[in-house]
């Protein structure tokens, strides 16, 4: 008798869990359409068309990897090998890389305050949202071809499974495991295409939570900050290796983003 | 602050014209602290008004407790294509700003 009361108890939690799950889902197309991403997305056209730094100039002439100026696309290709930088770049770093090139910035000017908040949203906060915003639709295919390429996907791969810190956490440690969760969010596998591709196509994201616009540099700064890692640095080749190793899990999958989260 | 973006949308359907605008605004309820401590004044989007074609078809009243950068749509009865469609908003500290969109 005993075994079956706690045997139904199960049942119901079970089925409370599920219909949450449900209601969660539901919640989550309620917000995806009219989502304030795009007031982001508008925003970040008018800074991207703004001239700005000692040369007075506009990004408007940025190569984001399709030639300059060139935005339809470009986030979905990324990261990927730039040869006139020498190096391989997620979307971010490549806009500090027009801005240091194009505008004339320094890159401590240009990086001093990378993560807004709630009042006053960062430039790359704005401009990522319209940058990726013009990928809407488009295959997620980033760079596997050049060797360094390969080699960034090679590093992030290893920085997801490497335990470190004073909890001796690494990525894989929340994102290994099917079935795990932090409270109602789920975690996702992130190693798994089946996992990858739902993430990494609606990033960067507005966050409803805290009416915040979320970015990819933002994502892994912060998942660090979690496992009590020291800070790394703003597009430094381990944060885009991080990118590059979730984007290439994720590749084949159609842009959606810019997304909008819990 | 000058007040950011808005974006509107407006469709017909069969018989009705469905209107979704998204605003750019703090919307602050007066209850927030800031990172010093001191309460964030209130700050939020009092009136709403609707027109189309320069005829004012809703007006509404909203307080702190809509969200911030809110969405909000409506359903309007008939409609045609090209009817030009307004929506203003007048906060409480006496701001405002309007969008404009043609039913498509």
């Amino acid at each position: 008798m005993r075994a079956l009361l706690v045997g139904l108890l199960a049942v119901s939690f079970a089925a409370s869990a599920q219909d949450a799950k449900k209601e969660i889902q539901k919640y989550q197309q309620m917000i995806a359409s009219g989502s304030p991403a795009e007031l982001f997305e508008l925003e970040g056209e008018t800074l991207w068309k703004k001239p700005q730094g000692p040369r007075n100039v506009s990004l408007d002439k940025c190569d984001l990897g399709k030639g300059p100026g060139v935005l339809k696309g470009a986030y979905a290709a990324l990261p990927r090998y730039f040869k006139d930088a020498e190096r391989v770049m997620d979307l971010e770093t490549r806009l500090l890389y027009c801005m240091t090139t194009l505008q004339g910035r320094s890159r401590e000017e240009a990086t001093k305050r990378v993560f807004g908040n709630e009042n006053e949203p960062s430039e790359m906060e704005y401009l990522s949202a319209y940058v990726a915003g013009q990928s809407r639709g488009v295959k997620m295919a980033p760079g596997t071809s050049h060797p360094k390429e390969k080699e960034a996907y090679a590093l992030g791969r290893a920085l997801f499974f490497h335990r470190a810190g004073a909890w001796d956490f690494s990525c894989a440690s929340c994102h290994g495991e099917e079935g795990k969760r932090i409270r109602m969010q789920d975690l996702p596998v992130l190693s798994e295409a089946k996992y990858a591709r739902p993430v990494m196509s609606t990033w960067p994201a507005y966050r409803v939570s805290n009416s915040q616009f979320k970015t990819m540099q933002w994502r892994i700064n912060d998942c660090y900050r979690q496992m009590r890692m020291p800070e790394p640095s703003f597009a430094s080749e381990a944060t885009v290796a991080m990118n590059m190793y979730l984007a290439v899990n994720a590749r084949g999958e159609p842009y959606r983003g810019p997304g909008t989260k819990r | 602050m000058a007040a950011g973006p808005m974006k509107m949308r407006a469709n017909l359907g069969q018989g009705f014209t469905d209107i979704r605008v998204l605003m750019t605004h703090p919307m602050e309820t007066g209850q927030r602290k800031d990172s010093e401590g001191k309460l964030v004044p209130m700050h939020f989007i009092q009136n709403l008004t609707v027109k189309v074609n320069g005829k004012t078809v809703i007006e509404a009243q909203t307080s702190q407790a809509v969200s911030r950068n809110p969405v909000f749509s409506f359903r309007l009865k008939g409609g045609a294509k090209g009817d030009k469609i307004e929506v203003s908003w007048l906060d409480n500290k006496g701001e405002t700003n309007k969008t404009e969109a043609a039913v498509a």
